[in-house]
């Protein structure tokens, strides 16, 4: 018997797609390995939430194919991912009750004393109006209705924006408890690298609709130095993989591809932060790769 | 039971942090042998940190025998800890030399302190790769 290659549980090959004349994605490649919390992060505008319909099965890219545990993105594929889109949309003039009854029509497998457990944990009012619930409220009650899908693969669009630090505390706490129960792989989008820190283990940065980075977090950071020194020592960094360098007074700093870096010179070498790799490739994120962002 | 806190303006790795802090924890003798930790999932649902990250964490906390997994019950505190005899004053001596070179070739504190956290960060990182 062959030995079973484990599947990704998102695969995206090539995927280029565009809205009349404006491109929003171009060639994007990237895999997402089971049981991943992966974050999803780029500007206002890089191609998130395309990327993420994408994922969902909501657009059909004009180019590439996107496979989501081994199958094309779409309605066959769709029982096992919850989605939540931006801004949690539900029903306003549906109490909480409702909205999980309706919860439970739309889908077959809908487990709803788990999501009427996640709701009473929260815990939100059954009887409310969603149009009365608080921000946090909502995006718990919209988490909720995903998560009674029990997907295999949680997608969420900037599930973190509208939340205070209390209920964005509640929100990835309950997230990371369904992740330990039942090892679901998540791909979030967010534009806050702070969000990211604890939460994911993989990142995949989009810039002008390219994937920049795509990598597991620890190994990435490893892989990785930032370089301060004067410009004229600008040379140090010649033959090096050179993401961005940003220049300040007759000073530079960079951040290099590189776990190695050369000894000599007057150059110094710092781990990147979490931060700095990822404003590193986001501020990279023109629409024409380039390694040179001048200060603003 | 033992309860996590992560910095986020601090360059250390998520996971380091947590074994860091069960370290300290045994040090002190918050944590004593036998001791339950709280379950990946227990940490998950308290803090939003990643179960995938709290599990490495234990792993490496095991591989240095602090920790010790019990089939079904959880992770536990080791009830024999290992305790190296460390001679502390030969350490000091060499660490008191060595800083004095630097602060002659010019390091300030914060280089200095900038330099030890970099080549630990560096030796911890090949010896995670060794294993």
């Amino acid at each position: 018997m062959p030995a079973e290659i484990p599947s990704a549980a998102v695969a995206a090959e090539g995927v280029g797609h565009r809205f009349g004349d404006v491109p929003a994605l171009r060639d994007c490649t990237f895999a997402v390995p089971p049981g991943a919390v992966v974050a999803l992060l780029g500007r206002n505008g890089a191609g998130k939430t395309t990327l993420l319909r994408a994922v969902v099965g909501l657009l059909r890219p004009y180019r590439g194919r996107i496979r989501v545990f081994g199958e094309p993105a779409g309605a066959g594929v769709l029982p096992r991912i919850g989605y939540v889109a931006q801004q949690a949309p539900l029903y306003r003039m549906l109490t909480v009750e409702q909205t999980l009854r309706l919860g439970a029509r739309l889908n077959p497998h809908f487990d709803a004393g788990y999501a009427r457990r996640l709701v009473d944990a929260g815990p939100l009012p059954v009887t409310a109006r969603v149009g009365a619930l608080a921000a946090g409220q909502r995006a718990r009650l919209a988490l909720a209705v995903a998560l009674g899908k029990r997907p295999d693969l949680l997608v969420l669009d900037e599930p973190l924006a509208s939340l205070d630090p209390v209920a964005r505390t509640e929100f990835v706490g309950a997230l990371m408890a369904e992740v330990a129960d039942r090892g679901t792989t998540v791909l979030m989008s967010t534009h806050v690298v702070a969000d990211v820190q604890d939460v994911c283990d993989h990142v995949v940065v989009l810039g002008g609709g390219q994937v920049r980075l795509a990598a597991e977090v620890e190994p990435a950071l490893a892989a990785h130095r930032l370089a301060v020194g004067a410009e004229r020592d600008l040379g140090a960094l010649d033959g090096l993989e050179t993401i961005e360098v940003r220049r300040d007074g007759g000073e530079f700093t960079a951040l290099v591809a590189t776990a190695a870096p050369p000894d000599a010179g007057t150059v110094t070498w710092h781990r990147p932060t979490l931060e700095e790799l990822l404003l590193g490739y986001l501020r990279t994120g023109a629409p024409h790769p380039s390694v040179e962002v001048s200060l603003a | 039971m033992i309860t996590f806190r992560v910095d986020r303006r601090s360059g250390t790795a998520v996971y380091a942090q947590l074994v860091q802090q069960v370290r300290q924890a045994v040090r002190v003798g918050r944590l004593a042998p036998g001791d339950r930790l709280p379950t990946a999932r227990e940490v998950a649902e308290r803090t939003g940190i990643n179960p995938n990250t709290v599990l490495r964490a234990y792993r490496d906390l095991e591989t240095a025998g602090l920790v010790e997994p019990r089939q079904g019950s959880g992770t536990f505190v080791r009830p024999s800890l290992p305790q190296p005899q460390v001679d502390v004053t030969a350490l000091r001596q060499e660490l008191a030399g060595w800083i004095g070179r630097a602060r002659a070739a010019g390091l300030d504190l914060p280089d200095i302190q900038a330099l030890v956290t970099d080549v630990a960060a560096d030796q911890e990182e090949s010896h995670t790769h060794a294993r």
